[in-house]
């Protein structure tokens, strides 16, 4: 990689980027208020805050998305008044977003070298010359696939690596990374952190956004700390307690924080009666092998492994979305038809997806008619919905999931992260479902919202539906479930109960059968 | 807590850009027929509004249609050759009465339906060119049928439907008024049109949610074949003749004009249907208005054109955010 002079992190280097005084303000509602940020070459900055806290804004306004009202973006003590993000990035800003901004359909080498492919004569892709140099930038990534496939047959994780590698190989001077290990498993999270040492030597600045503390304290030097658009705190990171963070973000008191714990699990349901879930032999080929899982009502079953793992699979096999080559499900003893994901929903499974955006949210419709979607045939008489019984179970839920909203009729697309994953849970509890699919229900949501949806969770299983809880937060998988089984390769290869389910247990599950079969 | 969703009060630029957005088209109709009234003679004549009214009749009901299929992110291509089709079956069956020619010409555009909808729903071809299949081929079918020739149509019952009024109202504007009215209700208080919005805006998230998609974009799909047969049987009644050769030619164009001017996005997920139809009547005002002044209808496609722009525009202005 080339990249300008090595330099250390040091405190007397001059910032090589700064945000000063950065006003924003959206239709006269007010983004960034007086937003400082500066960072020092080789500087890892931990950007945190809640949602609409403006960190998005902040980033957008130094990538050259937006321009500030007020105030100025400097580059290595120049006024940067880039008009857009291609302009941003030819000076050498990067940004890898939280929704990976790639394209699916084109191979994994043309998105990573999209617009900087290797040319023949003619002005021809080298096709041969882009694979190799794809194949070997990415596995210094850790990163081992075939690249001439498709981006989209990826895992989310693998397509995030694409993205940074992307990002970093563009001759970056600053590379801004918003929840990078969200959708990363803990192996993929220290490739990372190498990749962000690596830039650290290099003296690249990074702007590093994340809910994760662990990984903020690992990682970070400095940290800025937004509330409602406003630096609430700015330092070294070293000097700033785990507590005193969590409180700086939430505006809320230390102990308050501290009584209520990390999770917000309370674990006391117990779990009763014969299993309204069952499903048995879930073969799927590449996919899933002969998965069998069983929930009783009351009951959280948590699925571990890593990515790949077939986690996602189950649950959408589950949900009758993912087409099976054997096995089948029962719904309360009652078989429900295979590759059907309308039987599946009549017969009481409700599945809350992975990716919030391109498979929950109808981004054209209203918070009130997100949450009718998938009630609509018990809210109507002869095909005729009855709007009165529409708004009586809308309001319900927005009340009961404290769903902030400016009214039933807002655009869902204008709520935050948590508000919209809360609109989807009403979505299913709307249906009255058995069952509860959750494939990583608290990604990507703030600190805040994360606690109130583990509560809902603990809630809803207490008042008698069988969950199952997908999460690649271990702590959040731990202490959410009853029960966790680990896959594997699309297979079952362990289950953990009682006094065996802890965070080392799960990665000791995960990581026994890892060396058994390779070896 | 997070406090992303709060109301506040937009400045004025948002507010003007919105307001243009919900009532553009409409403020347009409005503001051009005060012109009218002012500069052309003769404007505001009973006669001159039945002619404007009878003539954009088939495309509104067309429109209608095609409103649905591009809430559902499509669009169907095979309209006019539905229409095409209609006109061409309607003398072969006018033997069997008004009622059974009709009959056979709207089952006829359900046919042409049931085939786009089930290519694009269960065999998964895009719409766009499942229906170029039977933009092409359906006219040619229609030509076939018709033995390629003109066919003067003499049914007395049949010319009156493109002809009479109801309390001083013609017939096709009654038609065309009850359903706009209809596939208004279907939009707002059907669970299929719901659905069919909700598909648009996010298929997997529908399949997801276990909303019958393929059910919802075959019967989409259908309802504008069968619209698309209405128009064809009202404007062979108006036309008095059966002609398969130019009948509905670039309709599936003045359908998809009408839809986006009335602010229905082709990326789906939203259907305005009074604005579809006010779509309609502003590109039919604008091409009379031109057309009374004796300037060409290749000016009045200029025009089009750029009221095409300035909705679409006006259409990405509240989303670019």
């Amino acid at each position: 990689m080339t990249d300008p002079v090595p330099e250390q992190a040091n405190a007397g280097d001059p910032p090589l980027l700064e945000a000063r005084d950065i006003v924003k303000r959206f239709t006269g509602v007010l983004a960034l208020d007086r937003v400082t940020l500066s960072l020092r070459p080789g500087e890892v900055h931990a950007l945190v805050g809640e949602n609409g806290a403006g960190k998005s804004t902040l980033i957008k306004v130094i990538t050259g998305v937006h321009r500030p009202d007020e105030g100025e973006v400097r580059l290595a003590g120049r006024t940067a008044g880039f008009a857009d993000p291609l302009d941003a990035q030819r000076a050498g800003v990067q940004a890898v977003h939280q929704e990976i901004g790639l394209v699916p359909d084109l191979s994994v080498a043309r998105n990573l070298l999209l617009g900087r492919e290797p040319r023949r004569a003619l002005g021809l892709i080298d096709t041969r010359r882009m694979h190799q140099t794809a194949a070997r930038t990415l596995e210094s990534y850790g990163v081992r696939v075939d690249v001439r496939l498709p981006l989209r047959s990826l895992g989310v994780g693998a397509q995030q690596m694409v993205a940074l590698a992307r990002a970093v190989s563009v001759d970056a001077r600053v590379v801004i990374m918003d929840e990078p290990t969200s959708s990363l498993e803990p192996r993929e999270v220290e490739t990372l952190f190498g990749v962000i040492d690596r830039l650290r030597g290099q003296g690249i600045a990074v702007i590093y956004v994340s809910h994760r503390l662990d990984e903020l304290y690992r990682i970070c030097d400095g940290v800025t700390v937004l509330r409602d658009g406003r630096v609430v705190h700015q330092g070294a990171l070293a000097d700033l307690d785990r507590l005193r963070l969590v409180s700086l973000m939430l505006g809320r008191d230390v102990a308050q924080v501290r009584s209520e714990g990390v999770t917000r699990f309370s674990g006391a349901h117990e779990a009763s009666g014969r299993p309204v879930l069952e499903a048995s032999g879930l073969t799927s080929r590449h996919l899933l092998d002969d998965v069998s899982l069983t929930i009783r009502p009351r009951e959280v079953v948590g699925l571990g492994g890593l990515l790949g793992a077939g986690r996602t699979e189950t649950a959408k096999a589950i949900a009758g979305v993912l087409p099976l080559d054997a096995g089948g499900v029962t719904v309360a003893g009652l078989p429900v038809r295979r590759g059907s994901a309308t039987a599946a929903v009549r017969a009481g499974i409700a599945l809350l997806p992975e990716d919030r955006k391109a498979e929950g949210i109808v981004p054209t419709l209203s918070v009130r008619d997100n949450i009718a979607l998938a009630a609509l045939p018990r809210l109507a008489r002869a095909g005729v919905v009855s709007d009165a019984r529409i708004d009586r179970i809308v309001e319900t839920f927005m009340k009961r999931l404290r769903i902030k909203a400016t009214g039933p009729h807002q655009p869902v697309a204008e709520l935050s992260g948590g508000n919209q994953q809360k609109v989807l849970l009403a979505r299913w509890l709307a249906t009255e479902p058995k069952v509860l699919l959750l494939d990583e229900p608290t990604r990507g949501i703030d600190v805040g919202a994360k606690a109130e949806v583990q509560a809902l969770v603990d809630e809803l299983a207490e008042a008698g539906l069988a969950v199952l809880l997908i999460s690649s937060d271990l702590e959040e998988l731990v202490e959410g479930s009853d029960r966790v089984v680990v896959l594997r390769g699309g297979a079952v290869v362990g289950e953990l109960t009682g006094d065996e389910l802890t965070e080392e247990g799960v990665m000791t599950t995960i990581a026994a059968h890892t060396r058994e079969n390779a070896g | 807590m997070s406090d992303t969703a709060v109301a506040l009060p937009r400045p004025a630029g948002a507010r003007t850009l919105a307001w243009l957005q919900n009532y553009g088209v409409y403020a347009a109709i409005a503001a051009l027929i005060v012109v009218n009234i002012v500069i052309t003679p003769h404007f505001i004549s009973t006669e001159n509004l039945r002619t404007q009214l009878v003539q954009v009749a088939p495309v509104v009901i067309v429109s209608l249609g095609m409103a649905l299929v591009i809430g559902t992110e499509g669009v169907d291509l095979s309209v006019g050759s539905v229409m095409a089709l209609a006109t061409a079956l309607i003398p072969l069956y006018l033997g069997y009465g008004v009622g059974a020619a009709i009959l056979v010409a709207l089952v006829g555009g359900v046919a042409v339906g049931l085939v786009n909808g089930s290519l694009v729903a269960f065999v998964n071809v895009q719409p766009i060119v499942a229906t170029l299949c039977l933009f092409v081929g359906g006219r040619g079918l229609a030509l076939v049928i018709a033995g390629g020739r003109l066919k003067d149509v003499h049914d007395t019952t049949l010319l009156d439907l493109g002809s009479s009024s109801l309390v001083g109202i013609p017939l096709p504007v009654v038609v065309a008024a009850v359903l706009t009215v209809l596939v208004a209700g279907v939009v707002r208080r059907t669970t299929f049109g719901r659905q069919l919005v909700a598909i648009g805006g996010n298929r997997t998230a529908s399949v997801l949610s276990g909303l019958p998609v393929r059910r919802v974009l075959l019967l989409v799909y259908v309802l504008s074949g069968l619209l698309a047969a209405v128009a064809g049987v009202l404007a062979t009644a108006r036309l008095q003749a059966s002609d398969p050769s130019s009948l509905g030619l670039l309709m599936e164009l003045s359908a998809i004009t009408a839809v986006v001017v009335g602010g229905t996005p082709l990326t789906g997920g939203r259907v305005r249907v009074l604005g579809t139809v006010a779509g309609a009547l502003l590109i039919q005002l604008v091409r009379a208005t031109l057309i009374k002044h004796n300037l060409p209808d290749s000016v009045a496609q200029m025009v089009q054109a750029v009221i095409i722009l300035a909705a679409v525009y006006a259409a990405r202005g509240g989303t670019g955010r």
